[in-house]
């Protein structure tokens, strides 16, 4: 589903910050797997979501989306095949906006707009059918500002807007680091709740280890723009939060040696 | 007395025409959340171009349209500045208002004012329609409330679409907007054309009503359109819906002249207008901080003890 290859990104180029952030990262990831994503501050996780979305552009290497070469397209065309979710519940909302409003921008995700009405009729059903699954009781406050809703309300309304079109990627940035620790449990069930029900390929940067072992398929560990530890199936299970521990603790050894 | 009633009547009238600038101002300032600049050179641009083509024998409805298309040029320049050559929003406001500064004295012949005296305008025409009891103020009343009701049923219906919607996002939150694969870029520069088109139709009118085009009737459009929307918003809060928003933005801009005429009358003199104005709106920005400094929430503390 996507294949990265050879992607390079570097920061400030030509200035005494000059910072080479991702050095040839090469990924693959197959369509229906759930990746969790965790490595040091620094590490490249969040350049590689946002060199995915097209946030940034990268200095070389390429992306491939569904065989489609999308390294070079900008950010809004490509949304029509991602959803994202932020770290920050603000981002991924507009406050001033009802949730209806805020469900019918994401319905159209990838579509064209036009001038139609921005909220249809028949749109309100599917809506509260959708706000349903959140099971915050949100289907009956269709027409309340997203603002008003709380940080864990917002993300995870964010959630749902991100899925309410299939997208062929799901990239979630740290999207519960934000929230306090019931909320984000409740978050990461909705995440795994939405991902399974809609065979979602998705994405998951996360700073907490545990999370990264007990959702998705496969892990991923990055260190300095590389991809240093990937693991699946049977052995991803088994892991446990000592054994990252002690891979982290190599590289990082490995760091302060180099 | 009665001049004063008079001074109203007029203010009234001024205030519904200069009230489409507001709604213009209300786009960019409050759906779009950009302070636009543009407007101050607009405005005058739209006065301009109107007069010139009476003076040269057009229809004076038609002249109308052709300015309201000159601001949508002004708009599209000030946006692609911003959104294609990365120049901060004030900014490009500001560069594009200096630009018609030159062009606007360009298609006014090198003239710093047009006199539309003894020409024919929309409201020489409509006075022959309307009832003969009506006199100046109320005739240009009539039109501007026209004008003003079908702008806003048409902006309510607009701002209520597929992109309507998306270029209310892309004031709201750009980052969502753009991650819901909105054309950011395209919004900031549709919104800046509508609001800009808006404005020259303003200033047109104004232009039109008080029988003369000057190059510097556009200064200080962003500060009185920014007061109107305070005032609008004072008077009728901001959880409201659409209409009523606008309905409170050019009621903002009505009684914003009335506050005009009431200070003139107390003897306020007219060169000291702009400063006046611009205090006003300072003081009306302030309020949110000034709040917050010195009035503290009340608490009874004989209670805590």
């Amino acid at each position: 589903m996507l294949r990265i290859r050879n992607l390079t990104k570097v920061f400030n180029i030509g200035t005494i910050n000059e910072q080479r952030v991702l050095s040839g990262l090469n990924l693959h990831i197959s369509e229906g797997d759930f990746v969790t994503l965790i490595g040091g501050n620094g590490a490249g996780k969040s350049t590689l979501l946002n060199l995915i979305a097209g946030v940034y552009m990268p200095e070389g290497g390429e992306i491939l989306l569904a065989g489609e070469d999308i390294t070079k397209m900008p950010e809004y065309k490509r949304a029509a095949f991602l959803g994202r979710v932020f770290q920050d519940p603000m981002m991924g909302t507009a406050a001033d906006m009802e949730i209806i409003e805020n469900l019918a921008i994401a319905n159209r995700r990838g579509k064209r707009r036009g001038l139609g009405w921005g909220v249809r009729k028949e749109e309100k059903l599917k809506f509260q059918e959708s706000l349903k699954i959140l099971d915050l009781g949100l289907e009956h406050r269709l027409n309340v500002k997203a603002g008003l809703l709380s940080g864990g309300q917002r993300q995870a309304l964010a959630l749902l807007m991100a899925t309410i079109q299939k997208p062929k990627l799901l990239l979630l940035d740290e999207h519960t680091a934000a929230l306090d620790p019931k909320t984000a449990v409740r978050v990461l069930e909705l995440t795994e709740e939405l991902v399974e029900k809609n065979k979602l390929t998705t994405l998951m940067v996360t700073h907490n280890m545990k999370d990264a072992i007990k959702y998705g398929n496969r892990l991923i560990m990055m260190d300095k723009g590389k991809i240093v530890y990937d693991v699946s199936g049977e052995e991803k299970k088994n892991l446990k939060v000592t054994d990252l521990l002690e891979k982290f603790e190599g590289f990082s050894d490995r760091m302060l040696l180099a | 007395m009665e001049g004063l009633l008079l001074s109203i009547n007029s203010a009234v009238a001024q205030g519904v025409l200069w009230g489409i600038m507001t709604l213009g101002v209300y786009i960019t300032y409050k759906i779009l959340n950009y302070a636009d600049l543009t407007v101050d050179g607009s405005f005058a641009l739209g006065g301009a171009v109107s007069a010139i083509l009476i003076i040269l024998g057009w229809d004076p409805f038609l002249s109308l349209v052709i300015a309201f298309c000159s601001g949508l040029l002004a708009g599209v320049v000030t946006g692609v500045l911003h959104t294609k050559l990365k120049i901060p929003a004030i900014l490009s406001g500001i560069l594009s208002m200096i630009a018609l500064y030159s062009i606007n004295l360009t298609i006014m012949g090198g003239k710093a004012n047009i006199a539309l005296l003894g020409m024919e305008t929309i409201f020489t025409k409509a006075q022959l329609i309307l009832p003969a009891g009506f006199d100046k103020a109320m005739v240009s009343l009539s039109i501007g409330a026209v004008f003003v009701l079908a702008i806003m049923g048409i902006l309510y219906w607009f701002f209520g679409t597929e992109i309507g919607a998306l270029i209310r996002a892309t004031g709201n939150n750009e980052n969502m907007a753009r991650a819901m694969g909105g054309n950011t870029d395209m919004m900031k520069i549709l919104g800046l054309l509508l609001s800009n088109g808006l404005v020259a139709l303003s200033g047109a009118l104004v232009a039109q009503s008080q029988g003369y085009a000057d190059v510097g009737m556009g200064t200080g459009t962003i500060v009185m359109g920014l007061a109107a929307v305070i005032i609008g918003e004072v008077l009728f809060g901001t959880r409201i819906n659409y209409f009523l928003r606008m309905t409170s933005v050019v009621t903002g801009s009505v009684i914003y002249r009335i506050i005009i005429a009431l200070v003139l009358r107390i003897g306020l003199k007219s060169s000291n207008l702009k400063l006046f104005t611009a205090i006003v709106v300072a003081m009306a920005l302030s309020i949110p901080e000034i709040k917050a400094k010195f009035v503290k929430p009340k608490i009874n503390l004989e209670k805590a003890e």
